[in-house]
């Protein structure tokens, strides 16, 4: 294939007498130049037309019906799930597990990740091998790490029970009660996901330039001083980054409660008063346990928007204490 | 930065659609045709049915079975669902348990109706209830044959009885327990004795023998009333039931724990509990859980109350099988006399059909972990006092939403002044 390179404004008031042939190549030419470009980025705009877009769609159309996959009923019932929703005491309470786990997880997290950044920043004996321990956690499956902090926050048999048990303290029934459950699961997730954030602060870090570094240094600014005052502004989109990322991923929490709560008797319930129960276990009870696919759709599309508006406002508000610059 | 990112971002984005375009060009070969006809079973939990199959391929050389076999019916539930909505996907034969065959009933068009295949001549190998079960409730189409029951037992640990001064012998054991109160009041006498332990291992078992036994006496439905309205406050039964659930959670007398649950797994490998109301096919799960541990210290005693039973499946067609001549025949086949008898060789399922609970291997079984009690006689005469009762489609969504009550008592969460108020709350939205 060969490519005309000249931009196209050198032959836009086209001579009246030309060849066939050769005005032929010329349109194909131009129109090589004006949609190649859209051609090669086209793969992933299909690809998420597919998958994104169409179920995006469906799931809308879905939930303006009284569907269920089991039953096989399908009548329209316009906004009525909606309506139920927003009066429904189970989703509101489901939402609010959902973002107490959210900032009981993600708030530690973040914090360590960035002192454990600055911790492999500086320089040190095998760099590397630390580095990639820290994502050590994030290759393990989600499922094994859940199966066994599940097991050592057994209530009867649990070694945090037990080690908690060995210096006096009491004895925590960790899936009864909402709080000490919201605790267990934040652990499982930062146990997972610190690791990779300190690595894309680290990264980022590492960009930041050394001079000024010794020019605070020069004027006498301590340590702790240029993390706060360099570093931390420096890493302003990154953290910005770090932090939409979690909270996509916070408000689809999933796996972790899941398992954590093997001991009920539907895992989706998520404790015997849904004590940590989040929107997307909500949902998938609804759509798949309950046989209300059309609530289960109208689930999802609050926690789409739900998604959406949290990213926003978190954007916004580290943004804003980001200070100056 | 920013630019690496991007760029790892394209990597990835290509990577993805390599991986597409590969799913894509790879389809999978279809075994229909004119060679062998191949079924396809899908079960989950222990069926017994895998010398069943290779008697039946012995029998039939034509045909070829594959079983799909999923350990739990949480995990079976969604995937069956799928298959029937979009009519694809599903096995020639698909097992449906109690809990979800009223569901189905609801849309049995997109089930084969077995009456169209010799289905009415095999009425007498069911007891009458299991049958009329996979009947719709028109009586028109036949959409489940039974499979097994679970005629309710009361398993419990003779060394802890002992240890409390409670006789051991099943017999004796069985005579401590006329009534669900006189069961709690043994219980109560345990606990003192033995306090570090508890006596039942949750509230599960209590709260579905009761809600029958008193629905079986009475009107002859639970929650639902034979409209399927939701009938959980009103009626009489359910909530005599529920208080005498309530009554073992009040006294703390339980370890709130479920059934088949990773605590109540490891809790059977320990002195946490002493006994679990067990349906025929909880048998198998202590052996399995309780292992060498529990060897020689479990035993079989009656439930209390009278009959009862909890689970047991149906074996139906689903309309879109490309063989469904093939696939009737082979249904018919695991569920009659000695497709059951099979069964319960395999797996101790216990038989619906008479005939095969009368068979001396089934009715003369007695079962070697559980101190050689005559298993067959216990069950077989548990099976024969069960009165049927109607389970609307929503049953299970009710009864795990007040399961989660009575545990939540137990936990310390609910008071029980509280807990009938707050069990009628679940039970509506539940059934919604």
């Amino acid at each position: 294939m060969s490519v005309d390179l000249r931009p196209a404004g050198h032959q836009a008031p086209a001579p009246a007498p030309v060849p066939a042939g050769r005005a032929w190549r010329r349109r194909l030419a131009r129109l090589d130049l004006k949609t190649a470009p859209y051609v090669f980025i086209s793969p992933f705009y299909l690809v998420f037309l597919i998958f994104g877009g169409f179920p995006l769609v469906y799931t809308l159309w879905v939930s303006l019906h009284d569907w269920g996959l089991a039953s096989g009923t399908r009548d329209w019932v316009g906004l009525e799930n909606y309506r139920y929703l927003l009066g429904d005491a189970d989703f509101w309470h489901a939402v609010v597990n959902t973002l107490g786990i959210f900032v009981v997880s993600t708030v530690p997290q973040l914090m360590l990740a960035l002192l454990a950044a600055n911790a492999l920043n500086r320089r040190m004996r095998m760099p590397t091998l630390f580095r990639i321990g820290m994502v050590a956690p994030l290759v393990t499956s989600t499922a094994a790490v859940a199966i066994v902090f599940t097991q050592l926050f057994d209530r009867d048999w649990g070694m945090v029970n037990w080690a908690l048990g060995l210096v006096g303290g009491g004895h925590i029934d960790w899936q009864a009660s909402r709080g000490w459950s919201w605790l267990a699961i934040a652990t499982m997730v930062d146990w997972r996901w610190t690791g990779y954030n300190a690595l894309i602060y680290l990264a980022a870090m590492q960009a930041i330039p050394r001079d000024l570094y010794e020019a605070a240094a020069i004027d006498g600014a301590s340590r702790i001083r240029q993390f706060w005052q360099i570093t931390v502004p420096m890493l302003r989109p990154t953290i910005i980054f770090t932090v939409i990322i979690s909270t996509i991923g916070g408000l689809q929490l999933f796996t972790e409660p899941v398992l954590f709560g093997v001991g009920t008797t539907n895992r989706m319930d998520g404790g015997s008063l849904h004590q940590f129960q989040t929107i997307t276990m909500y949902m998938f009870d609804n759509a798949f346990g309950h046989d209300r696919y059309g609530y289960g759709a109208t689930v999802a599309w609050a926690l789409f928007l739900l998604i959406i508006v949290f990213s926003l406002v978190n954007f916004l508000a580290v943004r804003r204490t980001g200070g100056t610059a | 930065m920013r630019a690496t990112m991007r760029r790892g971002l394209s990597t990835a984005m290509a990577a993805v659609l390599v991986g597409v375009l590969a799913a894509a060009c790879g389809g999978d070969g279809d075994g229909s045709g004119s060679g062998p006809v191949e079924l396809t079973v899908d079960v989950f939990g222990e069926f017994g049915y895998d010398q069943l199959y290779k008697q039946y391929e012995a029998s039939h050389p034509n045909v070829k079975i594959r079983q799909r076999k999923v350990s739990t019916l949480d995990d079976y539930k969604p995937r069956l669902q799928q298959w029937i909505a979009t009519n694809s996907g599903a096995g020639d034969v698909v097992g449906l348990e109690e809990g979800i065959l009223p569901t189905y009933m609801q849309q049995k068009g997109k089930f084969l109706n077995l009456f169209d295949y010799g289905g009415r001549s095999l009425q007498q190998n069911f007891l009458p209830w299991k049958w009329q079960m996979g009947v719709s409730p028109d009586g028109e189409q036949l959409v489940g044959l039974g499979t097994d029951i679970g005629p309710l037992g009361m398993c419990y640990r003779k060394d802890l009885f002992k240890k409390a001064g409670l006789p051991t012998a099943r017999e004796e054991v069985s005579k401590l327990w006329p009534t669900w109160d006189d069961f709690l009041s043994t219980g109560q006498r345990y606990q003192e004795k033995q306090p570090r332990t508890r006596w039942l291992d949750g509230p599960t078992a209590v709260l579905r023998a009761t809600v029958l036994q008193n629905a079986g006496a009475g009107p002859g439905y639970s929650f639902f009333d034979k409209d399927d309205k939701l009938v959980f406050d009103t009626n009489p039964a359910v909530r005599t039931a529920f208080d005498t659930a309530l009554k073992f959670e009040r006294s703390g007398l339980t370890s709130d724990m479920s059934i088949f649950t990773p605590p109540w797994q490891t809790a059977l490998k320990r002195d946490t509990f002493a006994t679990v109301p067990c349906p025929s096919w909880m048998l198998g799960g202590i052996e399995e859980f309780s292992g060498d541990y529990g060897k020689g210290k479990w035993d079989v005693a009656t439930v209390p109350g009278g009959g009862g039973y909890w689970g047991g499946s149906w074996l139906a067609v689903p309309k879109q099988t490309k063989h469904p001549k093939e696939a009737a025949e082979l249904a018919t086949f695991l569920s009659g006399p000695q497709g059951q008898t099979g069964a319960f060789k395999d797996k101790n399922t216990f038989p619906s059909s008479p005939q095969a609970a009368q068979d001396p291997a089934v009715a003369g079984h007695k079962s070697a972990y559980f101190s050689d009690a005559p298993t067959g006689k216990i069950f077989g005469e548990m099976a024969a006092q069960v009165k049927p009762v109607h389970l609307g489609p929503k049953n299970e969504d009710v009864r795990q939403a007040v399961e989660n009550v009575l545990i939540a008592v137990g936990q310390g969460k609910v008071k029980p002044d509280e807990a009938w108020t707050k069990a009628v709350e679940a039970a509506r939205k539940s059934a919604r």
